[in-house]
Protein backbone atom coordinates (compact mmCIF):
# COMPACT_ATOMS: atom_id res chain seq x y z
CA UNK A 1 0.00 0.00 0.00
CA UNK A 2 1.32 3.45 -0.85
CA UNK A 3 0.78 6.62 1.14
CA UNK A 4 -2.78 7.88 0.89
CA UNK A 5 -2.72 11.37 -0.74
CA UNK A 6 -6.08 12.14 0.87
CA UNK A 7 -4.30 12.44 4.22
CA UNK A 8 -3.60 16.09 3.37
CA UNK A 9 -5.71 18.39 5.47
CA UNK A 10 -6.78 15.61 7.80
CA UNK A 11 -6.99 16.68 11.44
CA UNK A 12 -6.78 14.34 14.38
CA UNK A 13 -8.45 14.62 17.78
CA UNK A 14 -6.38 16.28 20.53
CA UNK A 15 -4.18 13.88 22.50
CA UNK A 16 -4.90 13.10 26.15
CA UNK A 17 -3.28 15.71 28.44
CA UNK A 18 0.41 15.01 29.18
CA UNK A 19 1.60 16.23 32.59
CA UNK A 20 5.27 17.23 32.41
CA UNK A 21 7.07 15.92 35.49
CA UNK A 22 10.19 17.45 37.02
CA UNK A 23 12.05 14.15 37.08
CA UNK A 24 11.05 13.44 33.46
CA UNK A 25 12.57 16.77 32.44
CA UNK A 26 15.75 15.92 34.33
CA UNK A 27 15.87 12.45 32.78
CA UNK A 28 15.43 13.89 29.28
CA UNK A 29 18.02 16.61 29.97
CA UNK A 30 20.62 14.01 30.95
CA UNK A 31 19.79 11.99 27.83
CA UNK A 32 20.57 14.94 25.50
CA UNK A 33 23.70 15.96 27.44
CA UNK A 34 21.99 19.10 28.72
CA UNK A 35 24.02 20.39 31.62
CA UNK A 36 22.64 23.89 32.11
CA UNK A 37 21.15 24.30 35.62
CA UNK A 38 17.80 25.64 34.28
CA UNK A 39 17.02 22.07 33.14
CA UNK A 40 17.94 20.42 36.45
CA UNK A 41 17.65 22.83 39.35
CA UNK A 42 14.24 24.39 40.16
CA UNK A 43 15.90 27.35 41.88
CA UNK A 44 17.97 28.14 38.78
CA UNK A 45 14.79 27.96 36.66
CA UNK A 46 12.90 30.21 39.10
CA UNK A 47 15.78 32.68 38.86
CA UNK A 48 14.91 32.99 35.15
CA UNK A 49 11.24 33.50 35.94
CA UNK A 50 9.94 29.96 35.35
CA UNK A 51 7.77 27.99 37.77
CA UNK A 52 9.97 24.88 37.64
CA UNK A 53 12.73 23.22 35.60
CA UNK A 54 12.80 24.13 31.90
CA UNK A 55 12.65 21.25 29.42
CA UNK A 56 15.33 21.09 26.71
CA UNK A 57 14.02 22.43 23.36
CA UNK A 58 13.57 19.01 21.75
CA UNK A 59 11.50 17.65 24.66
CA UNK A 60 8.48 18.71 22.59
CA UNK A 61 9.12 15.54 20.56
CA UNK A 62 7.85 13.45 23.50
CA UNK A 63 4.46 15.15 23.14
CA UNK A 64 4.56 15.18 19.34
CA UNK A 65 5.25 11.44 19.37
CA UNK A 66 1.77 10.86 20.79
CA UNK A 67 0.37 12.41 17.62
CA UNK A 68 2.61 10.36 15.34
CA UNK A 69 1.22 7.25 17.04
CA UNK A 70 -2.24 8.44 15.97
CA UNK A 71 -1.00 8.77 12.39
CA UNK A 72 0.55 5.30 12.37
CA UNK A 73 -2.68 3.85 13.77
CA UNK A 74 -4.74 5.35 10.93
CA UNK A 75 -5.82 2.33 8.90
CA UNK A 76 -5.95 4.01 5.50
CA UNK A 77 -2.70 6.01 5.84
CA UNK A 78 -0.46 3.60 3.93
CA UNK A 79 2.34 4.50 6.33
CA UNK A 80 4.35 1.64 7.82
CA UNK A 81 6.86 2.39 10.56
CA UNK A 82 9.51 0.05 9.15
CA UNK A 83 9.55 2.00 5.86
CA UNK A 84 9.61 5.42 7.57
CA UNK A 85 12.66 7.67 7.80
CA UNK A 86 12.69 10.94 9.73
CA UNK A 87 13.90 13.45 7.13
CA UNK A 88 13.35 16.84 8.77
CA UNK A 89 12.21 18.26 12.08
CA UNK A 90 11.33 21.77 13.18
CA UNK A 91 9.99 23.39 16.35
CA UNK A 92 8.45 26.85 16.57
CA UNK A 93 8.16 28.08 20.15
CA UNK A 94 5.98 30.59 21.92
CA UNK A 95 7.61 29.60 25.20
CA UNK A 96 9.65 26.67 26.54
CA UNK A 97 7.97 23.64 28.14
CA UNK A 98 8.26 23.75 31.94
CA UNK A 99 7.67 21.02 34.55
CA UNK A 100 4.06 21.21 35.72
CA UNK A 101 2.70 21.99 32.25
CA UNK A 102 -0.28 19.95 31.14
CA UNK A 103 0.02 19.71 27.38
CA UNK A 104 -2.31 18.65 24.60
CA UNK A 105 -1.25 18.17 20.99
CA UNK A 106 -3.31 18.30 17.84
CA UNK A 107 -2.00 16.82 14.61
CA UNK A 108 -2.68 17.92 11.10
CA UNK A 109 -1.22 16.53 7.88
CA UNK A 110 -0.17 19.51 5.80
CA UNK A 111 1.51 17.94 2.80
CA UNK A 112 1.94 14.62 1.00
CA UNK A 113 4.09 14.62 -2.10
CA UNK A 114 5.47 11.79 -4.20
CA UNK A 115 9.16 11.07 -3.67
CA UNK A 116 10.71 8.29 -5.73
CA UNK A 117 8.54 5.23 -5.19
CA UNK A 118 7.32 6.59 -1.88
CA UNK A 119 6.17 9.89 -0.43
CA UNK A 120 7.21 12.76 1.80
CA UNK A 121 4.60 13.41 4.49
CA UNK A 122 4.63 16.68 6.43
CA UNK A 123 2.77 16.75 9.74
CA UNK A 124 2.27 19.58 12.18
CA UNK A 125 1.50 19.05 15.85
CA UNK A 126 0.27 22.13 17.67
CA UNK A 127 0.98 21.85 21.38
CA UNK A 128 -1.05 23.91 23.85
CA UNK A 129 -1.09 24.24 27.61
CA UNK A 130 -4.07 23.71 29.96
CA UNK A 131 -5.28 27.27 29.40
CA UNK A 132 -5.33 26.76 25.63
CA UNK A 133 -2.28 28.94 25.00
CA UNK A 134 0.14 27.95 22.25
CA UNK A 135 3.44 26.53 23.54
CA UNK A 136 5.17 25.00 20.52
CA UNK A 137 4.40 23.70 17.05
CA UNK A 138 6.36 20.62 16.03
CA UNK A 139 6.69 19.87 12.31
CA UNK A 140 8.02 16.57 11.00
CA UNK A 141 8.81 15.52 7.48
CA UNK A 142 8.70 11.76 7.15
CA UNK A 143 10.01 9.93 4.12
CA UNK A 144 7.90 6.85 3.51
CA UNK A 145 9.59 4.29 1.28
CA UNK A 146 7.70 2.57 -1.53
CA UNK A 147 6.57 -1.03 -1.40
CA UNK A 148 9.41 -3.51 -1.34
CA UNK A 149 9.23 -5.66 -4.46
CA UNK B 1 18.36 39.11 33.19
CA UNK B 2 21.70 38.89 31.49
CA UNK B 3 22.40 37.17 28.23
CA UNK B 4 24.31 37.61 25.02
CA UNK B 5 24.02 41.04 23.44
CA UNK B 6 23.18 41.26 19.77
CA UNK B 7 25.28 44.34 19.13
CA UNK B 8 28.44 42.52 20.21
CA UNK B 9 27.99 39.72 17.65
CA UNK B 10 29.37 39.48 14.13
CA UNK B 11 28.32 36.98 11.47
CA UNK B 12 30.79 34.10 11.58
CA UNK B 13 31.48 34.31 15.32
CA UNK B 14 31.69 30.95 17.06
CA UNK B 15 29.46 31.35 20.13
CA UNK B 16 29.76 27.82 21.53
CA UNK B 17 31.29 24.46 20.76
CA UNK B 18 31.69 21.12 22.43
CA UNK B 19 32.34 17.46 21.76
CA UNK B 20 30.06 14.65 22.90
CA UNK B 21 30.89 10.97 22.97
CA UNK B 22 27.88 8.77 22.29
CA UNK B 23 27.96 5.19 23.50
CA UNK B 24 25.40 2.41 23.30
CA UNK B 25 24.42 3.40 26.83
CA UNK B 26 23.63 6.92 25.53
CA UNK B 27 21.24 5.42 22.99
CA UNK B 28 19.46 3.25 25.55
CA UNK B 29 19.21 6.24 27.87
CA UNK B 30 17.71 8.39 25.10
CA UNK B 31 15.32 5.59 24.12
CA UNK B 32 13.99 5.49 27.67
CA UNK B 33 13.84 9.25 28.11
CA UNK B 34 12.13 9.90 24.76
CA UNK B 35 9.99 6.78 24.40
CA UNK B 36 11.53 5.97 21.01
CA UNK B 37 12.27 2.25 21.31
CA UNK B 38 12.94 1.55 17.63
CA UNK B 39 15.38 -1.42 17.91
CA UNK B 40 17.68 -0.08 15.16
CA UNK B 41 19.02 2.15 17.94
CA UNK B 42 20.20 -0.69 20.20
CA UNK B 43 20.14 -4.06 18.38
CA UNK B 44 22.87 -4.95 15.90
CA UNK B 45 20.86 -7.84 14.46
CA UNK B 46 17.84 -5.65 13.67
CA UNK B 47 20.03 -2.88 12.21
CA UNK B 48 21.76 -5.42 9.96
CA UNK B 49 18.46 -7.03 8.93
CA UNK B 50 17.15 -3.72 7.58
CA UNK B 51 20.38 -3.01 5.73
CA UNK B 52 21.93 -0.39 8.01
CA UNK B 53 25.70 -0.12 8.44
CA UNK B 54 25.26 -0.56 12.21
CA UNK B 55 23.29 0.61 15.23
CA UNK B 56 22.39 4.27 14.67
CA UNK B 57 21.94 7.17 17.08
CA UNK B 58 18.40 8.56 17.12
CA UNK B 59 18.28 11.61 14.84
CA UNK B 60 16.39 13.38 17.61
CA UNK B 61 19.24 12.66 20.03
CA UNK B 62 21.70 14.36 17.69
CA UNK B 63 19.27 17.25 17.18
CA UNK B 64 18.74 17.56 20.94
CA UNK B 65 22.36 17.50 22.01
CA UNK B 66 23.32 19.91 19.22
CA UNK B 67 21.01 22.71 20.41
CA UNK B 68 22.00 22.18 24.04
CA UNK B 69 25.46 23.35 23.07
CA UNK B 70 24.16 26.92 22.92
CA UNK B 71 21.80 26.94 25.94
CA UNK B 72 24.51 27.89 28.51
CA UNK B 73 25.58 30.73 26.20
CA UNK B 74 21.96 31.90 25.76
CA UNK B 75 21.35 31.72 29.50
CA UNK B 76 17.64 31.03 28.93
CA UNK B 77 16.17 28.39 26.60
CA UNK B 78 13.16 30.70 26.30
CA UNK B 79 15.16 32.86 23.90
CA UNK B 80 14.83 30.15 21.26
CA UNK B 81 12.14 31.05 18.71
CA UNK B 82 12.55 28.16 16.37
CA UNK B 83 14.89 25.31 15.60
CA UNK B 84 14.96 23.07 12.56
CA UNK B 85 17.24 20.43 11.05
CA UNK B 86 17.46 17.98 8.19
CA UNK B 87 18.74 14.52 9.00
CA UNK B 88 21.27 13.98 6.25
CA UNK B 89 23.72 11.29 7.41
CA UNK B 90 23.45 8.52 10.01
CA UNK B 91 25.63 8.36 13.13
CA UNK B 92 26.78 4.75 13.55
CA UNK B 93 27.55 4.04 17.21
CA UNK B 94 30.13 1.30 17.58
CA UNK B 95 29.54 -1.12 20.47
CA UNK B 96 33.06 -0.60 21.83
CA UNK B 97 34.26 2.75 20.56
CA UNK B 98 30.97 4.66 20.49
CA UNK B 99 30.81 7.73 18.25
CA UNK B 100 32.46 11.12 18.80
CA UNK B 101 30.48 14.14 17.69
CA UNK B 102 31.82 17.66 17.39
CA UNK B 103 29.35 20.54 17.58
CA UNK B 104 30.10 24.12 16.52
CA UNK B 105 27.62 26.99 16.82
CA UNK B 106 28.24 30.05 14.64
CA UNK B 107 26.36 33.26 14.03
CA UNK B 108 24.75 32.81 10.60
CA UNK B 109 22.73 36.03 10.36
CA UNK B 110 21.69 39.03 12.48
CA UNK B 111 18.44 40.94 12.17
CA UNK B 112 16.33 43.23 14.42
CA UNK B 113 16.88 41.59 17.80
CA UNK B 114 17.12 38.10 16.34
CA UNK B 115 20.22 36.05 15.61
CA UNK B 116 20.34 32.95 13.47
CA UNK B 117 22.77 30.46 14.94
CA UNK B 118 23.99 27.76 12.56
CA UNK B 119 24.92 24.44 14.15
CA UNK B 120 27.43 22.12 12.55
CA UNK B 121 27.59 18.58 13.86
CA UNK B 122 30.40 16.45 12.51
CA UNK B 123 31.04 12.74 12.98
CA UNK B 124 34.53 11.93 11.76
CA UNK B 125 34.80 13.79 8.45
CA UNK B 126 31.06 13.97 7.75
CA UNK B 127 28.40 16.52 8.66
CA UNK B 128 25.32 14.68 9.96
CA UNK B 129 22.71 17.46 10.12
CA UNK B 130 21.77 19.78 7.27
CA UNK B 131 20.47 23.33 7.70
CA UNK B 132 20.60 23.04 11.48
CA UNK B 133 19.49 26.57 12.36
CA UNK B 134 18.27 28.11 15.59
CA UNK B 135 16.66 31.53 15.65
CA UNK B 136 17.14 33.25 19.01
CA UNK B 137 15.90 36.48 20.52
CA UNK B 138 18.69 38.62 21.96
CA UNK B 139 18.92 41.87 23.86
CA UNK B 140 19.96 45.07 22.05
Amino acid sequence: MSVNPELVGRSFPPTAPYLVGREKVREFARAVFATDPQHLDPDAARGLGYADVVAPPTFAMVIQDLTLQQLLAEEDSGIALERTVHAEQRFRYTRPIVAGDELVAQLQITNVRPFGKGAMVTSEAEIQDASGEHVVTATSVLLIGGDVA
Amino acid sequence: MTGPVLASLVVGDVVAERSVQLTRESLVRYAGASGDFNPIHYRDDVAAAVGLPGVLAHGMLTMGLAVETIVPWLGDAGRILDYGVRFTRPVVVDAEDGADLQITAKVGALDEGIARIDLTVTFGETTVLGKAQVRVRLDG
